[in-house]
């Protein structure tokens, strides 16, 4: 049995699934935004403006649900200063600081981007004025963009940096989580998009395509998380490797990939169905994961498994 | 940096009575369970049945009977290892949790916020929250008493001394004796338990000795620090990053559009 098989459960449910699925999409769509900024044309600004909104919300959001999952929520700035000296709080080499330093400053270039793109729009008036200028918007863009990149993938670093099964098994989970992130935010912009009339059809056709390859690249990466797993895979001899199989692989990945490759013709609205199940796909991926391996722990000198 | 204190575990003369679990408890002031409702694991004489945020010492009672008139039964009271290199120091996203001038391992309460990080960095399962204080928490090796002289109060209760404290290398020393002893008495099984300074996790300040395989007594064979899936990971996340930034170079670049667009006007997207 492996040796992560002999340690406790950390109690990380649903607020923890719930951030790591908005923060990845936050942190995709800002990186999907950026990418569309420096490679796109200016026909793609609206999907670019609303990436930069998504990524602002989300970030909003993820650190709330962080907040909330602390049993002492308001000891929160304790991430980030030491409590007893005031000095900063920041260790390299433990995810879960460089993550809180991570969504700190993603939420700040998420807001400025945002802010930049609400000036755009001329929905609000107010902000320096610099912030609509083209170099900032690249730095901002850019800034982010790598941000984005590493909230989306820390979270799967942070689990694998633990001793838990599954978490601590496979180096493959950091990967998954960033190109799960990804599938799931275009999966976000197209559904948003398509609901705002600014934005044109090209620009949609870029996010299905973007989506399409993303879920080729997640495909892959789900095997050889799966493969890495060895021994520790027998969590998923349970009802957690159905929901895996037919939830996430079958539903979540090969599905909307049929579609986006216009094998399965049977649904008239197929990019928003399609987009839908990336989305409940990659919910389910967090799902089964971190559930996966709450549910094994000590009792007595035995080890429960699903 | 005073003298490395610890514990040795001599499982062999465990008779199960509990005294460190009460002791403990007790000088820790850690409440009951469930209000203090009884409560039966229904399978075994340890109802406790785990270490936890409010049991900071736990004796396990581990049946090994092939009849009901031939078997053995082993006991072994757990507790945190105070492991020389901690991986949940390691994983401490707040400086929580702290290395004591005893070579212990500490968490400070007052710092603590909750997040769990620890508790999945543990590679032995020792530390859970408290529901009391909102904090994690484990064995601090009785700091408070240790400092004033007094040595642990499991350790003061245990009557059959199978709970040890004392300087870590004279401790070993015990242990060598003991293992030597039950070895040449035909124990085959006798094996030291975290006692090698260059074992794993640098070894344990908190260390065992036992008669059959760690994972009969719910231990790891190997615990490992959460650290050592750092750099693969990141490396991992690293390269998803760029092959992301790949796909994004390909399909979201301008030239790209111009080809959906011609895809959508009817025509065949160039090669």
């Amino acid at each position: 049995m492996p040796d992560t098989f002999f340690t406790t459960p950390p109690d990380w449910q649903w607020w923890i699934i719930l951030y790591f699925f908005i923060g990845g999409i936050a942190g995709g769509s800002f990186f999907i935004a950026t990418l569309l900024y420096l490679l796109g044309r200016p026909s793609d600004r609206p999907v670019v403006r609303l990436g930069y909104y998504v990524a602002f919300i989300g970030a909003v959001v993820s650190g709330l649900l962080l907040i909330v999952d602390l049993h002492r929520p308001f000891r929160f700035w304790h991430m980030l200063v030491e409590s007893n000296t005031g000095q900063l709080m920041f260790k390299s080499w433990t995810p879960m600081s460089v993550g809180s330093w991570g969504l700190l400053l993603f939420g700040l270039f998420a807001g400025l981007a945002a802010l930049s793109a609400a000036r755009e729009e001329e929905r609000v008036r107010w902000g320096p004025a610099f912030v609509v200028t083209s170099g900032f918007r690249t730095v901002v863009a850019i800034v982010g963009g790598i941000l984005g990149f590493f909230l989306a993938g820390y979270t799967g670093v942070l689990l694998s940096v633990t001793n838990r099964p599954v978490w601590a098994d496979s180096p493959m989970l950091g990967a998954l989580f960033l190109i799960s992130a990804a599938s799931t935010a275009a999966a976000t912009l197209i559904l948003l998009a398509r609901r705002r009339s600014t934005a044109d059809t090209v620009s949609l056709g870029k996010l299905a395509e973007f989506d399409k390859w993303t879920l080729v690249v997640e495909l892959v990466a789900i095997v050889a998380f799966l493969i890495t797993l060895g021994a520790a895979a027998r969590v998923f001899l349970s009802v957690w490797g159905v929901l895996l199989v037919v939830g996430v692989i079958g539903a979540g990945i090969v599905l909307p990939l049929a579609m986006g490759l216009g094998w399965v013709k049977r649904w008239t609205d197929r990019p928003v169905m399609a987009a839908g199940l990336v989305l409940m796909g990659g919910f389910l991926l967090r799902v089964v994961t971190l559930l996966s391996s709450e549910q094994v722990h000590i009792a007595g000198s035995r080890v429960i498994t699903p | 940096m005073a003298e490395a204190m610890g514990f040795f575990t001599d499982t062999t003369v465990c008779i199960g009575c509990k005294a460190c679990e009460v002791a403990c408890k007790s000088w820790n002031q850690l409440p009951a369970r469930e209000g203090g409702q009884p409560e039966m694991s229904g399978d075994s004489y340890d109802n406790t049945v785990q270490l936890s945020g409010t049991t900071w010492r736990h004796v396990k009672f581990i049946e090994q009977f092939d009849s009901p008139y031939n078997g053995r039964w082993l006991m072994m009271s757990d507790v945190c290892k105070h492991c020389v290199q901690a991986g949940c120091i390691e994983v401490c996203p707040t400086g929580a949790i702290i290395r004591t001038e005893f070579d212990t391992v500490v968490i400070q309460s007052d710092v603590c916020n909750g997040c769990r990080a620890c508790i999945a960095g543990c590679p032995f399962g020792v530390i859970d929250m408290n529901p009391v204080s909102g904090t994690a928490q484990k064995c601090t090796l009785c700091y408070d008493r240790m400092g004033v002289g007094l040595e642990p109060a499991c350790s003061k209760a245990c009557p059959t001394d199978s709970i040890q404290f004392g300087p870590i290398d004279e401790l070993r020393r015990r242990a060598q004796t003991r293992l030597e002893q039950l070895q040449s008495q035909g124990e085959t099984r006798a094996q030291l338990y975290g006692a090698d300074p260059d074992g794993p996790v640098g070894g344990l300040n908190s260390f065992y000795l036992l008669v059959d395989e760690p994972e009969v007594y719910g231990l790891p064979s190997q615990p490992k620090l959460p650290s050592r899936n750092l750099a693969s990971s990141t490396v991992g996340s690293t390269i998803g990053a760029a092959v992301m930034g790949a796909v994004g170079l390909v399909t979201l670049r301008k030239r790209r559009a111009d080809e959906v667009a011609e895809a959508e006007r009817g025509g065949a997207p160039r090669a």
